[in-house]
């Protein structure tokens, strides 16, 4: 033990986060007391963030399998094959807890993490993705928390040269005090080039690559793995600083050094920093470490063992050399100003071995720490509230005039004012706000920009594309976790679908409250049952993700919300499609059931700020045509937009393939006679929201084809109108429900959400 | 006509630059790294955007003082043409081999978004292919894009037809709803007495294809490859 380090005591463990059966565990493992640093080394690897404790047991039942899947969950990212030598990694990643006790630096890290995750594979970023949840829109400190989550990633994307490609912005008030900041990005890699995490080859050394360690976020992974209290702020110290700059350097000297093939395995440090990269590549590896921490380059005096080991300190990595070419890898590094410093040598004790200067600080097998950590099979108990929710009746709603909450709001008298209120809602109206601080152009392969359903990438060189998508309706998810799950996996699907592209895989970023409450345990385990529904039906594998626990504020956990990052293939980039109208003449058709429901929908939040009700029903089959009808009809270049119906329902979905192109484009839809069932309100019809249903502009000329194409898939489908005009009409049961001007329409959905954070 | 794409630490448009002028235009180029003075073998330099050195002084503010760009006066003053897009354009007002300055966006956001640019003078080698008055589209992408320079330069880059590019409406319009960043009198590209080096804020490569932004941005390429044929005596360095 280093003088000076403090007594390893129980109390000391539960303070660092372990229970005492935990710390009682470890003891037994090790035969003895651990020291002052190795009690670091358990508490970061054993905790939730890490080691997956309450989630594993639920996760196991996953489809994570395919004959395109080169790599699944396990390493830094999933990887699935895009034919010939190219292959596409990704992986999305949470950073609520940071982004909420420092919002700029919070974001900018999540996204600089994220990246790390990719070219740690070998490959090269080619886009990211943000999913962001905030609190009610009208609360003050939301306007704080945007403004600086947005600019974090914006900056740290924008300065590393990232196009950042789509993602979401919703809200509720259960995020108030637990914003979601989800990055997602996504990477292009030769097949030969992939890279592992694994410390390979005993006597190969072990190189620090990238930036010095400082004493910010330790115990980062600790403090992501509880719950907030009004004590959250003074936990600013352990949140990370980013410098997005070094990353770019790193980014360009990793590659080099891969390239040249004196590269065995490489990890990033992110959550728990040393610590894990130290334990994890060798426990990959079937090997061990020794490691001298004295030599790790350091940007503060005096640090011990135990805070170098648990840093968390940004744009560093681990990697592991051939032996015999050491100068080449300096030299590489040096080129770009940035350190490599051989700190150790893999070894063939199982063990890791943490020396300062000279004295054994800790000595630990490797397996202890990166596989042996508890699994937890806690209870589990459906909430008493699902069935409140359940039985919940919007026709039971006093009229919006007198309802309290919409009092603030200017009450609906009309289909019309509902519309141009739900596009002007935060939730539903353009996003231009946020995008246009982030580059989404660099690398020029972008072809789809941010607001359409996906983005969409070309590989230069090649026929492919690639699109991309972030997706969860948390409101679904609360209502009915197992269903609303696969809805948000489905939705993400029907994103890349009626963009043209086949969905490859996704990874999923699971956020929900304490683990240690059954009730939010109850939602994890339907919701994981619910994603493995979708991705079994959908045949999609899930191929990476992250869970994060204890998204919860004095006792308000957030809605689950079981984020579905997902990649596609197009085969023909040029068949893509974009989800405005584009040709005055093209007929409007809805692919799709007809069942809706105002349950859960942005109707209910908007008008009444109520989150209830029950979810149309979810048919995977059907769900699984419509898509690939739409991929067929996009395919044979049949159509002039393709839209998924979504948020705020079909009129929503008119009205944003109106307005949300580059030209205004009119349109004229009559639903039939029948489409308005007697005693209910036209707002079922209009905004009711339902699954797999599609919005999509038939070219003129393609009528025919398109009409046979729908019986080849058997899909339920219709015309509904024709495209053109400078009006959004729309008729049922023979009245017209709604007649607005386009540019009353893209008004109100153009400043909608400017409005809040101006 | 050989181009340099040089490449800073922090260099992120050079890739883009270095495909549009090899793979689009089909012209011989190479990257430059910036430690490298010796700039003999090059017709073109092109400056590309990125955060060089992470602009956490001011951006371009480290760059300026880089060998590549101190052998840039040298380059210019025997011919050799010297393109700042973005970034480019911060490191060549910052190594004063063009006037002004470029400060923080009026909105203190980044913006990344399409502007419009009007040819305010058609007479020069990076835009002979272009007529004065045309419009081009070209998109932004900077958090400090702001042209600046006091009034008496203003007067002086008015008289001496050095304002090249000035953002606009789609049909040509210099308004300050078209200004995307503040700048002073819609300035968005600038060029030195001479004629010899041109800095601009918005992104040509990225408006090089039909696939991918439109076309407009190649026509500062074609005015560049016009020159580089007619003038026979700078080719033979």
């Amino acid at each position: 033990m280093t003088a000076g380090e403090p007594k390893v005591t129980l109390d000391l463990a539960l303070s660092h986060g372990l229970t005492a059966e935990e710390y009682d565990r470890i003891i037994r493992r090790l035969d003895r007391e651990p020291t002052f640093t190795e009690l670091g080394l358990f508490s970061a690897l054993w905790s939730e963030h890490c080691a997956y404790k309450h989630s594993r047991v639920f996760l196991r039942g996953l489809p994570t399998r395919a004959p395109h899947v080169l790599q699944g969950p396990g390493e830094n990212a999933g990887i699935v094959d895009l034919g010939g030598d190219l292959a596409l990694a990704f992986k999305i990643e949470s950073h609520n807890h940071p982004s909420f006790i420092e919002p700029f630096q919070g974001a900018a890290t999540g996204v600089g993490g994220i990246l790390r995750d990719i070219f740690t594979m070998g490959a090269r970023p080619i886009a990211v993705l943000d999913s962001l949840r905030f609190g009610d829109p009208a609360d003050p400190r939301t306007r704080r928390l945007i403004e600086g989550v947005v600019s974090g990633i914006g900056w740290y994307g924008n300065c590393f040269g990232v196009p950042n490609l789509g993602g979401e912005v919703g809200f509720a008030a259960e995020y108030a005090g637990n914003p979601l900041v989800n990055a997602m990005a996504v990477g292009l890699v030769s097949k030969r080039g992939i890279f592992r995490a694994r410390a390979d080859g005993v006597g190969n050394p072990v190189f620090y690559v990238g930036a010095k360690t400082g004493r910010d976020g330790i115990h980062g992974a600790i403090m992501a793995s509880a719950t907030f209290d009004e004590t959250a702020e003074e936990r600013r110290p352990t949140v990370q600083v980013g410098d997005p700059f070094t990353e770019k350097l790193l980014l360009e000297a990793c590659l080099e050094a891969m390239a040249s093939g004196a590269i065995v395995g490489i990890q990033d440090m992110g959550a728990a920093g040393l610590a894990c990269a130290c334990s994890e590549m060798p426990a990959r590896a079937g090997t061990g470490m020794e490691i001298e921490a004295s030599r790790v380059p350091q940007r503060e005096a005096g640090m011990t063992p135990y805070e170098i080991m648990l840093s968390e300190s940004q744009e560093r990595m681990l990697l592991v050399a051939a032996h015999g070419r050491e100068e080449e890898v300096r030299a590489i590094f040096a080129r770009w100003d940035l350190d490599a410093v051989a700190i150790g040598t893999v070894t063939d004790d199982g063990l890791l071995r943490v020396r300062f200067h000279g004295a054994v600080v800790a000595e630990v097998p490797v397996r202890a720490l990166a596989d042996e950590a508890p699994v937890y099979e806690k209870p589990t108990a459906r909430p008493a509230w699902q069935d409140a929710l359940a039985a919940f009746d919007p026709r039971s709603l006093p009229a919006p005039a007198s309802s309290p909450a919409a009092a603030s709001s200017p009450a609906p008298a009309s289909c019309n004012d509902t519309l141009l209120t739900l596009v002007a809602s935060p939730g539903i109206a353009s996003k231009e706000w946020v995008y246009r601080q982030y580059d989404q152009q660099v690398g020029i392969n972008s072809l789809v920009l941010p607001g359409s359903d996906a983005g969409v990438l070309r590989i230069k060189g090649h026929r492919i594309g690639v699109a991309v998508t972030t997706d969860c309706n948390a409101r679904f998810v609360y209502l009915d976790p197992r269903v609303g799950t696969a809805m948000a996996v489905a939705e993400a699907a029907r994103n890349l679908s009626v963009s043209g592209a086949r969905p490859l895989g996704l990874t999923d970023c699971l956020n929900f409250g304490s683990p240690e409450r059954p009730e939010i345990l109850w939602q994890f385990r339907e919701a994981v049952a619910g994603l493995a529904d979708a991705c079994g039906a959908l045949e999609i594998p899930v191929v990476g993700g992250n869970v994060s626990f204890y998204n919860e504020t004095l006792g308000q956990a957030i809605l689950p919300t079981p984020v579905i990052g997902m990649a596609g293939i197009l085969d023909d980039v040029e068949a893509r499609a974009t989800q405005w109208f584009a040709t005055p003449g093209d007929r409007v058709a809805l692919l799709g059931p007809e069942a809706v429901s105002l349950g859960g929908s942005e109707w209910l939040w908007v008008l009444h700020r109520t989150v209830a009700g029950r979810l149309a029903p979810l048919d995977l089959a059907v769900e699984r045509a419509v898509q690939e009808a739409c991929r067929a009809a996009i395919g044979a270049r049949l159509l002039g937009s393709a839209h998924d119906c979504a948020e705020g329902g079909l009129a929503v979905a008119l009205a944003e393939s109106c307005v949300s192109g580059p030209r205004l484009v009119g349109a004229e839809v009559d639903l039939g006679p029948s489409a308005i069932p007697t005693g209910e309100a036209a707002d079922v019809t209009l905004f009711g929201e339902g699954p797999s249903r599609v919005v999509v502009s038939v070219k003129a000329e393609a009528v025919r084809h398109f009409e046979q194409l729908m019986s080849e898939f058997r899909v339920p489908w219709r015309f509904i109108g024709t495209v053109g005009g400078e009006r959004l009409v729309i008729k049922a049961g023979g009245v017209s429900r709604v007649d607005v001007d386009l540019d009353r329409l893209t008004g109100a959905w153009r400043s909608g959400f400017e409005r809040l954070v101006s | 006509m050989n181009f340099g794409v040089v490449v800073f630490p922090g260099t992120w448009s050079d890739c883009d630059f270095h495909y549009v002028i090899g793979e689009v235009l089909h012209q011989p180029v190479r990257y430059v790294w910036h430690r490298d003075a010796n700039l003999a073998d090059f017709d073109c330099l092109i400056l590309p955007g990125g955060f060089s050195y992470g602009d956490y002084l001011r951006a371009g503010a480290v760059a300026g003082r880089s060998p590549v760009v101190e052998a840039l006066p040298e380059f210019a003053a025997r011919g050799g043409l010297v393109l700042g897009s973005c970034n480019g354009f911060q490191i060549l007002c910052e190594a004063r081999l063009l006037p002004g300055a470029l400060m923080r966006n009026e909105c203190l956001q980044y913006r990344c978004q399409s502007t419009y640019l009007v040819v305010e003078n058609a007479d020069t080698a990076f835009t002979r292919a272009m007529r004065p008055g045309q419009v081009l589209k070209m998109p932004i992408s900077h958090g400090e894009g702001k042209y600046h320079a006091d009034s008496e330069t203003i007067r002086s880059l008015k008289a001496k037809n050095q304002i090249v590019f000035r953002y606009c409406t789609e049909n040509g319009r210099v308004v300050k709803e078209a200004n995307p960043n503040g700048s002073m009198d819609n300035i968005a590209g600038v060029i030195n007495e001479e004629g010899t080096v041109l800095g601009l804020m918005p992104h040509p490569e990225r408006a090089a294809e039909a696939a991918v932004g439109g076309t407009d941005g190649t026509l500062i390429f074609h005015s560049i490859l016009n020159t580089l044929v007619e003038d026979g005596s700078f080719l033979k360095r």
